[in-house]
């Protein structure tokens, strides 16, 4: 033995960064040959274990990648030999056995088919016939490698809630015959709109909660901006996909100074802007700029470009807020809805005068799904304050403080309140 | 190929409503026969209103007959479909192609294969040969 690290370290090094680099790569074409989820997920997960116990009698492959995908087939294969409840049984049997004959020369599977499996699975985890929560269970699953146990702390459910979820989407996958495949052109948009929603999810259910284990909550954002590069990656053609990318990534950038030490929010004005990762902005600054030059507008690159606006400019009063109304205008007519409106009135308030923001803002108290919306209640008392109606600001404090539940701010609206004129 | 039914669920309305809907048939008729002709159409029907529904269970010998469907809910069975199709991208595409699914809504079940009935049961412990999948479905 040379050198000084332990060889059973160095095998659990390789073992772990096979599971992280390859694992999905050899799971979805997997998925393919045997045609079955489960099957496939199980093959795999015997083959990471098998790989220890060889790894450590024989050595690191040369190629980690292509051990575990002969693995994974052959346990495949056992399984289906032992398993007689599955159906189609002869057939798959037969095909995974003709690929294991016919890969004892190293034909490789080339870029594209590889790419494709992946684009398979995705779309796939993410498909509209299975409930949102079992989208990105399965989609974390899947791609990213977590466990069930990991999913259920990062989305505060019991274990054994969190495997029923997966495996009934897996059954209903097998029973349903929900296909492996990318969608054809005309269904493409719609259903690349889907994924990237679920993305987007994963992402926000990791940076807007406080509560919960933290670790696994950031692991979520990780994972969400690693599933947004594998889009990329795969689909390079979509601005959306690039626009939703520069999004996270802005958001990200901040996750350091969004909450203070005390555990408290900090809102984006009073952020320590040295605890913002300037590479990362700029990164995502580069990568909004490669969606803005598909000429494809949409809603993640103008969600992008106004949060890239409001970091770039040195503090609030910097800020160009008459940009950032257009944009929440053009927003807002992509995807009308009422909190995007809100957020124009209070942007057209800031750039153009609280009574233009105003004018946008009290169609919008009449609306019953803003009724009980406290960010609705405090712009319209900031909006009413500056505009020297003192009475009328101090009526709606009281309505954003009878509405809100958390302590700081409660504390924060009373502030605001007893600071009137 | 798969296949799947397609059970429409609709609200019952009153009369002038229901003449309403009555006035799609000419849409039905050129649904059912591109079905038919793409090869897909296994078998419709359609079902007289749920007040002529009798539900029949029975219980500790007794046979109980209730007037009426088994739920009471605003949208009744109504009729069905049973289609072969590649998958179930392809059933949900037909599924939104009716007119009922503009007003009603079309729950999409795959439908279990005899030998997949047979397997499921054996396998808990149910005895019988390998013919009964004849008899069976």
């Amino acid at each position: 033995m040379s050198g000084g690290t332990d060889p059973a370290d160095h095998v659990s090094a390789e073992v772990t960064r096979a599971f992280r680099d390859e694992r999905a790569i050899v799971l979805a074409t997997l998925i393919r040959q045997a045609g079955d989820f489960q099957l496939a997920e199980d093959a795999v997960q015997d083959a990471f274990e098998a790989a220890v116990t060889a790894w450590r009698r024989d050595g690191v492959p040369a190629n980690p990648g292509a051990w575990i995908t002969t693995a994974a087939r052959r346990r495949a294969i056992d399984r289906l030999r032992r398993n007689r409840s599955v159906a189609d049984r002869a057939e798959r049997l037969a095909e995974l056995t003709r690929l294991e004959t016919q890969h004892e020369k190293p034909s490789v599977d080339d870029e594209s088919t590889i790419v494709d499996d992946r684009l398979r699975l995705i779309f796939t985890c993410c498909h509209p016939a299975l409930a949102m929560p079992a989208r990105v269970a399965l989609t974390l699953r899947a791609l990213g490698g977590l466990t069930t146990g990991e999913l259920a702390r990062a989305f505060l459910v019991a274990e054994p809630t969190m495997g029923k979820r997966i495996v009934r989407a897996k059954r209903k996958i097998a029973d349903a015959h929900i296909p492996y495949r990318v969608p054809a052109d005309e269904e493409l948009p719609d259903r690349l709109r889907g994924v990237l929603r679920v993305v987007y999810l994963i992402f926000n259910e990791g940076y807007a909660a406080t509560e919960g284990d933290r670790l696994v909550r950031e692991e979520l954002c990780d994972e969400a901006i690693r599933l947004g590069e594998l889009l990329t990656r795969l689909m390079p053609d979509d601005a959306e996909v690039w626009g939703l990318l520069a999004l996270m990534l802005l958001h990200d950038a901040r996750r350091a100074a969004r909450v203070d030490p005390s555990g408290r929010y900090v809102a984006l004005d009073e952020q320590d802007r040295s605890l913002w990762d300037q590479d990362r902005i700029l990164d995502a600054l580069a990568k909004l700029e490669r969606a803005v030059r598909l000429r494809q507008p949409g809603e993640y690159q103008l969600q992008a470009a106004i949060t890239a606006l409001q970091i770039e400019a040195p503090d609030a009063e910097a800020t160009d807020w008459a940009q950032i109304a257009e944009l929440f205008g053009a927003l807002a007519a992509l995807n009308p809805s009422p909190v995007v409106e809100l957020n124009r009135a209070v942007a057209v308030g800031l750039a153009s005068g609280p009574a233009a923001g105003l004018a946008l803002l009290e169609p919008l108290l009449g609306d019953s799904a803003l009724e009980r919306y406290q960010p609705l209640h405090a712009a319209h008392a900031e909006l009413l304050s500056r505009a020297g109606d003192a009475e009328g600001a101090a009526g709606a404090y009281q309505r954003a403080i009878a509405l809100t539940a958390n302590a700081v701010e409660r504390a924060e609206l009373e502030r605001r309140m007893g600071a009137l004129g | 190929m798969s296949q799947y039914m397609l059970l429409v669920y609709e609200e019952e309305l009153d009369e002038a409503g229901q003449a309403e809907r009555e006035k799609t048939l000419p849409m039905l008729v050129e649904l059912h026969a591109g079905l038919r002709e793409a090869g897909l159409l296994v078998g419709v029907q359609r079902l007289h209103s749920s007040g002529s529904a009798t539900s029949v269970r029975v219980r500790d010998a007794e046979t109980e007959i209730t007037d009426g469907p088994f739920a009471v809910t605003k949208e009744v069975l109504a009729g069905y479909y049973i289609l072969d199709c590649a998958d179930l991208d392809e059933a949900i595409r037909q599924a939104a192609r009716m007119p009922m699914a503009r007003w009603g809504t079309v729950e999409v079940r795959p439908v279990m294969a005899p030998d997949e009935w047979l397997r499921v049961s054996r396998q808990a412990g149910a005895d019988v040969p390998d013919e009964a999948v004849n008899d069976l479905a």
